[in-house]
């Protein structure tokens, strides 16, 4: 390390471009902010030593220098806005609307958006965010976070604290506001330092010169910001993790109980009840809204539920001892919590079919009078109903949610659900050898044969309403909330308070006075002229206006 | 309670004539012989037409509030009303900092056409479905709206900056530019006019059209330049259209949006004609002459430090409360519905500003185009995500 000596005696790292004590530029370091002659300072991080602009010579060097650049860092932000928007061109992939014809994205995209759609889904953009290449950005993202905060933060601290009132007079010189005051009183020295008090500034003095400061802390507010951004980046990748966050999804009927998913047959859910409550369509208030909508205006989803714990997990396949944990009801902003889970009400199904019930009678009785009847579950079949005269019902198939495949002109069922049930029955009879068939469900009764001697009618049904639940366990929620509350107090500090300083300088009679503020330049400028106001001395110049070649170099931050 | 909804409304007509008596006493101050910094007399009167215009606002929102039961902030209307209003909010606050009378002159309008074209939407009262009935919806969007309403006055200092600085003297890409910003300004007024009048004409029109295996009816209240695909007008005695909507355009409604987009293109080149035959320049090149008393450097602090408050409470707003809402409604903080993405883009466009200012010393005209470019991504998060992309937050 070759350590600098200024004139002030002050020993800085290698790298300085202003002496860390007395602020004297560095002469030949002067580069390195870009700094020249005709220049104001750069005064951005106090002339610093930073390692990114002082070492290039290993790869990590320049890996360093790489990450720690600004210009890098707003290009990774810009490339990931750019990307973000292009997985907003069409729906993603979880958003494709349930009624589509095929859910299907390798279907969905072409059919719905024709060629568009197809390169779309060709070039993964259905499912953007969860992209390898997406990650990688966000994650070079939060390196170049990790590196352009240490790179920087450490070296200002380090000025920040080593900064001594007296300063050389070519840093109060090449500040950007500036003034020479000549023939200054006594009183007048008194009543600055006085005012400067006033104003709240931190006032140090040394030998006459003195630095007033305030909202120093202001400077590490990005730090801060950053620091708790890098804690939601980290809470994301805990949350790849199956023990910190699970999520689950559950269909029950009503007074259906059965085991939660995703809590390993600890707890078991009981739907008591799904309710839809609508808004009264001639509520004076609503009623032309409502009408506007087709007259349907849902207030309120909610599934009444009881959540059950299951005592006794150690032996699987016995039955579960139950203990009751919790009821409650579900609404959607208002989700039931129980020992680190929640339940979300995020679905529901209406009439679905309970049970039906059919009548069997003689296909030549005019009056269809019943000869027997029976019920059957729907959710849970039996598979034959026998009758005291002899008469015996099997169900051959059951289609709980019957379509005809025009294609095959098969009967087919389209999933598990008991929406649209549909049966083939087999019917035997002790006159006959071999059974008789036939086909009801809703609307239909059909006899293939046209010879049967007994038909099948439905006679009656119930309904039940289905709640969907989404269960949750999310253990990285704390961390994002820090991690969003830190980011709040760093931005709030960094934006909502300024770094200000003045420095005064006795010069034989007279006074030098030097300002400088890492924003808002008018609030410094009228902190200095209630300050002066009633003295002799003179109102600072912004050099930056009056000298046009003073424009700050754009790139210099590299 | 309908008392109560015809306060509020009067309220709010009240309100936009104020804030229209206000702009046009902005523009007097122009004429003032005083230095920036003194506010005069008629920087006084307008800005206390300001004040009393906001007054009338907020009554027009408390009382619907009030008789809605819930936070008038719901849907299309009245969201855009309340961005109108954290618009005059922000601009109060960044004019008793810095006292800028030419601030004004430019807010008032932002805030007016934001009103009027919010009045295009449905204005009735409407029930609050399931998903949005939590305190979360006042605390999230009124934060949203104040932020975005700072935001805006960052836009309209960026703007005032451009059209001062940019070189009008022969045509180049900047003045170019600005006349595309200044004429997507014009199309908005286009917009409110062109409904506006069919509005009062009762005007109407219905085409069915296939979609799938169904077919639907559109109804239009503007004269049909182009019908959906594949329509059939059944309206009786009104002009058919002239073409027929690219059958790309797939959204709901969407060959009725794309025909509201053509009239307001429409009427906002005819009045931009207008202008340029009237002026016989630029129209940036026309308003420059009137800027020549103000502080461009002062312009551009306000520029900043518009972003400087306004970007965190974005934060807050529009991703952490949005997140905190989102994680009791829907099970989850984050789930990339385009509304959200788009929140993330305005987050990372100003994110990028900052750095671009702080540490790269990006200024003035550069500076000035990202707070432009910045309310562009806000408004176009309001309108065409709403409106074109469909997603969660579909309201209106």
């Amino acid at each position: 390390m070759n350590k600098i000596k200024c004139e002030c005696g002050h020993v800085n790292p290698e790298g300085t471009v202003l002496c860390e004590a007395c602020g004297k530029p560095i002469e030949e370091n002067q580069h390195i902010d870009g700094n020249n002659q005709k220049r104001l300072l750069n005064m951005r991080y106090e002339g610093s030593s930073r390692r990114s602009l002082t070492y290039n010579k290993s790869i990590i060097d320049k890996i360093w220098r790489f990450f720690s650049s600004v210009k890098v860092g707003v290009w990774l932000i810009v490339i990931a806005l750019v990307a973000s928007t292009l997985g907003t061109i069409f729906p993603q992939a979880i958003y494709i609307p349930e009624n589509a014809a095929s859910r299907d994205p390798a279907i969905y995209y072409e059919d719905q958006f024709g060629i568009f759609g197809k390169v779309y889904y060709q070039l993964g953009l259905y499912d953007l965010y969860s992209s390898w290449w997406y990650m990688i950005l966000i994650a070079l993202i939060g390196i170049s976070l990790v590196i352009c905060s240490i790179d920087r933060f450490v070296p200002l601290r380090r000025a920040l604290k080593m900064q001594k009132p007296k300063r050389h007079e070519t840093f109060l010189n090449r500040q950007r506001l500036y003034s020479v005051s000549t023939n200054i009183s006594h009183e007048d020295r008194h009543h600055l330092k006085k005012m400067l008090k006033k104003l709240r500034y931190r006032v140090r003095n040394e030998d006459g010169h003195i630095l007033a400061e305030k909202g120093r802390f202001s400077r590490w507010g990005p730090y801060v910001n950053h620091i708790g951004l890098i804690i939601i980046l980290i809470a994301s990748i805990f949350r790849m993790s199956p023990f910190l966050y699970m999520e689950d999804y559950v269909w029950t009927r009503e007074g259906e109980q059965k085991v939660i998913p995703g809590t390993s047959g600890e707890y078991y859910i009981e739907n008591k009840e799904f309710i839809i409550e609508m808004y009264d369509e001639d509520d004076e208030r609503f009623k032309d809204a409502i009408a506007r909508m087709g007259g349907r205006a849902e207030k309120n989803f909610q599934s009444n539920v009881v959540v059950y714990k299951n005592t006794d997990v150690s032996v699987p396949g016995a039955e579960p001892k139950l203990e009751k944990v919790k009821e409650g009801q579900i609404e959607l902003n208002h989700p039931l919590k129980f020992d680190g889970y929640a339940l979300y009400q995020s679905g529901f199904q209406e009439n679905e079919f309970s049970n039906m019930s059919f009548k069997l009678y003689e296909t030549n009785d005019p009056d269809q009078k019943a000869i027997e009847n029976f019920t059957v579950d729907l959710a849970s079949p039996e598979t034959e109903y026998k009758f005291d005269n002899g008469l015996r019902v099997v169900i051959d198939k059951y289609y709980p949610n019957y379509y005809l495949d025009e294609d095959y002109g098969e009967p087919r069922s389209e999933s598990n659900d008991p929406w649209n049930p549909a049966f083939v029955f087999k019917v035997y009879s002790p006159d006959n050898e071999s059974p008789e068939i036939s086909f009801a469900g809703i609307g239909r009764n059909i006899d293939p044969t046209g010879e049967n001697q007994y038909k099948l009618g439905i006679t009656d049904f119930e309904t039940h309403d289905v709640s969907g639940l989404s269960v949750r366990r999310d253990y990285t929620l704390p961390l994002f909330g820090l991690g969003a509350l830190i980011f709040m107090v760093g931005v709030v500090q960094g934006m909502y308070w300024q770094h200000r300083r003045i420095w005064v300088h006795p010069k034989g009679e007279g006074i030098l006075l030097a300002a400088h503020t890492n924003k808002n330049w008018f609030g410094i400028k009228k902190d200095i002229e209630r300050m002066i106001a009633g003295t002799n001395l003179q109102m600072v110049v912004d050099q930056q206006t009056t000298k046009k070649n003073n424009e700050i170099k754009e790139d210099n931050d590299e | 309670m309908s008392n109560l909804l015809t306060l509020s409304s009067t309220m709010l007509y009240t309100a936009f004539a104020f804030y229209s008596f206000a702009t046009i006493m902005f523009g007097v101050t122009l004429t003032d012989k005083n230095k920036q910094k003194k506010i005069g007399i008629s920087g006084m009167i307008a800005v206390s037409l300001t004040i009393i215009g906001l007054f009338a606002q907020l009554t027009y929102f408390v009382t619907r509030w009030i008789a809605a039961g819930h936070a008038p902030v719901s849907n299309m209307f009245e969201f855009m009303t309340s961005l109108g209003m954290g618009i005059v909010i922000a601009f109060i606050i960044i004019y008793f900092i810095y006292r800028l009378n030419i601030l004004g002159l430019f807010a008032l309008p932002v805030a007016l056409i934001l009103i009027a074209y919010a009045s295009m939407f449905p204005t009735e009262l409407s029930p609050l479905q399931p998903s949005l009935q939590s305190p979360w919806l006042y605390i999230h969007i009124t934060t949203v709206a104040l932020s975005q309403g700072i935001l805006g006055i960052s836009f309209v200092a960026g703007l005032i900056y451009l059209i001062k600085q940019i070189d009008q003297n022969k045509r180049n890409k900047g003045n170019m530019w600005l006349e595309i910003v200044l004429f997507s300004l014009i199309v908005c007024i286009g917009f409110i006019s062109s409904t506006t009048t069919f509005n009062a004409l009762d005007y109407q029109a219905e085409f069915e059209y296939p979609s799938g295996e169904s077919i639907l009816t559109a109804e239009y209240n503007l004269p049909a330049i182009a019908a959906p695909k594949d329509s059939v007008l059944i309206t009786e005695g009104v002009q058919d259209a002239l073409f027929e909507a690219p059958g790309w355009l797939q959204g709901s409604n969407a060959a009725k949006k794309f025909n509201t987009l053509l009239w307001s293109l429409i009427v906002g080149l005819i009045l931009y004609g207008f202008l340029r035959l009237l002026l016989r320049k630029r129209i940036g090149a026309a308003i420059q002459p009137l800027l020549k008393n103000i502080n461009a450097d002062l312009v551009d602090e306000v520029t900043y430090r518009a972003v400087a408050i306004g970007f965190p409470l974005f934060t807050l707003g529009a991703l952490i409360f949005a997140s905190i809402w989102a994680q009791i409604a829907w099970d989850r903080f984050w789930g990339w519905d385009p509304k959200e993405v788009w929140a993330l883009v305005t987050w990372f466009f100003y994110a990028a500003f900052l750095h671009l200012r702080l540490s790269r010393g990006w200024h003035g005209e550069k500076s000035s185009w990202l707070a432009v470019g910045g309310f562009a991504i806000i408004m176009f998060n309001l309108i065409v995500v709403n409106l074109v992309i469909a997603g969660l937050h579909s309201y209106a």
